[in-house]
């Protein structure tokens, strides 16, 4: 059996050879793509984003501006943590590599939990979260002598959405999406949530069960972290709920602002009512606090003893609370008041 | 004569048919993952194509998805792959050729057989978690190219000694009894008749299984979950990403330009899958013809 396999494969490798020709057609082919992606590149309206070739080969004139010494730092910086906060991460270490270009910032996505694990052994610098630190990872950061500084670096709207063809759904009550979501709910109609609207099953979608959305989800709406009805369409990907909600008239789900922003002509908004009237999530409500219960702070939290010790840290944190407000913003979530990144930047003197 | 003729009723229509309906079946077979995989080639070229540039392969990833590239997975998954090659390839072959050629048929060589193919259907994951803990922990490692190509290396071991077993087994036995027969000691045999009708086998499964190892995302994030980086290792000590990382993460990005640059990367990933098959392909006829002449 096995000798024909080897013996006589000749016949097997045209097909093979003739992908590989597809593909070297479709290598040449990007070639001509290349130059559409170029001026994409340069009727984009985004702040001259100078492109990192430039940057690495340490342009002095960048960091003239700011304090002389960063560009003569080296070291490496280890960030890991939630995929929520991750994308303002990136921003701020991408924007500090163009003035210390010899500092390599390297940036994880290992959850929060995750995140917390490494940072509370020391094994990271700085420790990206979508939640405040847990009782328990306070304790193993104690046990094992790490001393830590919480700095608040934006807010996230978490958001329920339904489909645009729901033409009943405003605004909901948290007591509404409480009897919805709490463990065992036996809510699946419209009209058990509001008399008025229409007997209709619902169809609900959710992040999964590693998420911090669906900690601090469950933790606002239901009372309890990690409490909520299992029935529901569970994705870690956000992108796979934004397609089902909006293809679904039926739907509802929850998830982070930036989702909704991006795609905002899919997807219908619900506002919130935590007793004080309707909020809808938008960049102000969630700055002012307008919109509760469901603005959730994003934190970095930075080991104490390292920060004091080492200059290219010091300067990487510093310069995240001077450009923090405006990456954020740029990034999808919405920025703290220039009150808040100072006090955190007090944090460090 | 006549009485069999009348009992004996050929029903070649009906043989016809069902050979007919058999023919057809198998071929939708067939169409079935010849179709997919050109729906998903399909879409993936569209979406990526216009992403693609020579700047996507030399530039590091960025916020921003006109400038951002993937030179560090890129060269995170050549370093992890290479090294990986250069681990997997003298153990399992060597491991292949004991069975073979050496190991007694006795019960201990039955339990190693047995537990060899089984490892090679245990879940990559479990892979990854078992080099977290050995590499990265308690050989205290750290994250870093070398922990990960020991851990793929792992997973993909056994897919090369099975490869590489049959590869020796399809060597016929008269090549064997020839050299003997020419008063050839048995490495002498291994050497000189065995190894080099099976090489070709050899490589084609080497190289399979090494191709399957560079699209594994799961093990990789066990040991590094790195996805923002901005070098290239230098050895391999060195942290490191790899592209089903750096894909994964833009694929879960909420904008749409992000979501075609997954796509890039995934043609990026296609391409070198597809060169390391043809290289098999390639050096396998080339062998091939050689051990023939």
């Amino acid at each position: 059996m096995a000798m024909k396999i080897y013996i006589r494969p000749a016949k097997v490798g045209i097909p093979a050879l003739w992908l590989l020709g597809i593909l070297a057609g479709a290598l040449i082919a990007s070639a001509c793509g290349s130059a559409q992606a170029t001026s994409a590149a340069v009727s984009a309206p985004t702040a001259a984003p100078a492109p990192m070739s430039a940057a690495v080969s340490g342009s002095t004139s960048a960091s003239a501006e700011v304090e002389q010494p960063l560009a003569q730092l080296s070291g490496t910086i280890e960030i890991d943590g939630s995929s929520t906060v991750f994308p303002i991460s990136e921003a701020v270490a991408e924007e500090f590599g163009k003035v210390a270009p010899d500092v390599h910032v390297n940036v994880g996505v290992s959850g929060s939990g995750g995140g917390f694990k490494r940072f509370t052994a020391g094994e990271t610098d700085i420790s990206d979260a979508s939640r405040p630190i847990s009782d328990e990872e306070a304790a193993a950061a104690a046990e094992n002598g790490i001393g830590y500084l919480e700095f608040l670096v934006g807010l996230d709207g978490l958001s329920v959405m339904v489909s645009p063809q729901n033409d009943f759904v405003e605004c909901m009550t948290v007591e509404q999406l409480e009897a919805l979501w709490q463990p065992g709910s036996s809510v699946d109609s419209w009209n058990d949530l509001d008399p008025s609207w229409p007997e209709r099953g619902i169809n609900l979608y959710g992040p999964g069960t590693d998420s911090g959305t669906f900690d601090y989800f469950t933790e606002e709406i239901v009372g309890e972290m990690q409490a909520s009805r299992a029935d529901y369409t569970a994705s870690e990907d956000d992108n796979v709920l934004v397609q089902g909600v909006s293809g679904d008239r039926n739907a509802l789900g929850y998830f982070g602002y930036a989702y909704y922003a991006e795609n905002a002509d899919k997807l219908k908004l619900v506002g919130v009512d935590a007793g004080d009237g309707c909020v809808k999530p938008t960049i102000d409500a969630i700055a002012s606090g307008e919109y509760k219960p469901l603005s959730r702070p994003l934190f970095i939290y930075v080991n104490e003893e390292r920060v004091q010790r080492r200059a290219e840290l010091r300067s990487f944190v510093e310069f995240y609370m001077e450009n923090g407000a405006a990456l954020t913003r740029e990034v999808g979530y919405v920025p703290l008041s220039a009150e808040a990144y100072a006090d955190n930047a007090a944090q460090l003197k | 004569m006549a009485k069999s003729k009348v009992n004996f009723d050929p029903r070649l229509a009906r043989r016809k048919m069902i050979g007919g309906v058999f023919y057809f079946v198998f071929l939708c077979a067939v169409m079935v993952g010849i179709l997919s995989l050109l729906v998903l080639l399909t879409r993936i070229l569209m979406e990526g194509l216009p992403w693609l540039s020579l700047g996507f392969l030399t530039n590091y990833p960025s916020r921003h998805p006109e400038i951002a590239g993937i030179r560090s997975a890129m060269m995170g998954t050549i370093w992890v792959m290479a090294l990986t090659a250069l681990f997997t390839v003298p153990v399992g072959v060597g491991a292949a050729i004991y069975l073979e050629e050496y190991a007694p048929k006795n019960r201990l060589t039955q339990l190693i057989e047995i537990n060899i193919s089984n490892l090679a259907g245990v879940p990559s994951i479990v892979y990854g978690l078992l080099g977290w803990a050995l590499f990265v922990q308690i050989m205290s490692m750290g994250r870093v190219v070398l922990a990960g190509a020991l851990t793929l290396s792992l997973l993909v071991l056994p897919i090369v000694i099975l490869a590489s077993r049959e590869a020796i087994r399809a060597v016929p036995n008269e090549y064997r009894l020839g050299a003997f027969a020419l008063g050839a000691d048995q490495w002498q045999v291994i050497k000189g008749a065995v190894l080099p009708s099976a090489i070709p086998g050899i490589l084609t499964g080497t190289i399979l299984a090494l191709s399957r190892a560079i699209g594994e995302a799961a093990p990789v994030i066990a040991i590094s979950a790195l996805v923002y980086l901005t070098f290239v290792p230098a050895d391999p000590f060195d942290q490191f990403t790899v592209m089903p990382i750096q894909i994964f993460n833009w694929v879960g990005r909420p904008q749409d330009d992000f979501q075609s640059l997954a796509a890039a990367g995934i043609i990026v990933l296609l391409a070198i899958l597809l060169t390391m098959n043809a290289l098999a392909v390639i050096l396998r006829n080339r062998y091939q013809t050689r051990s023939e002449d």
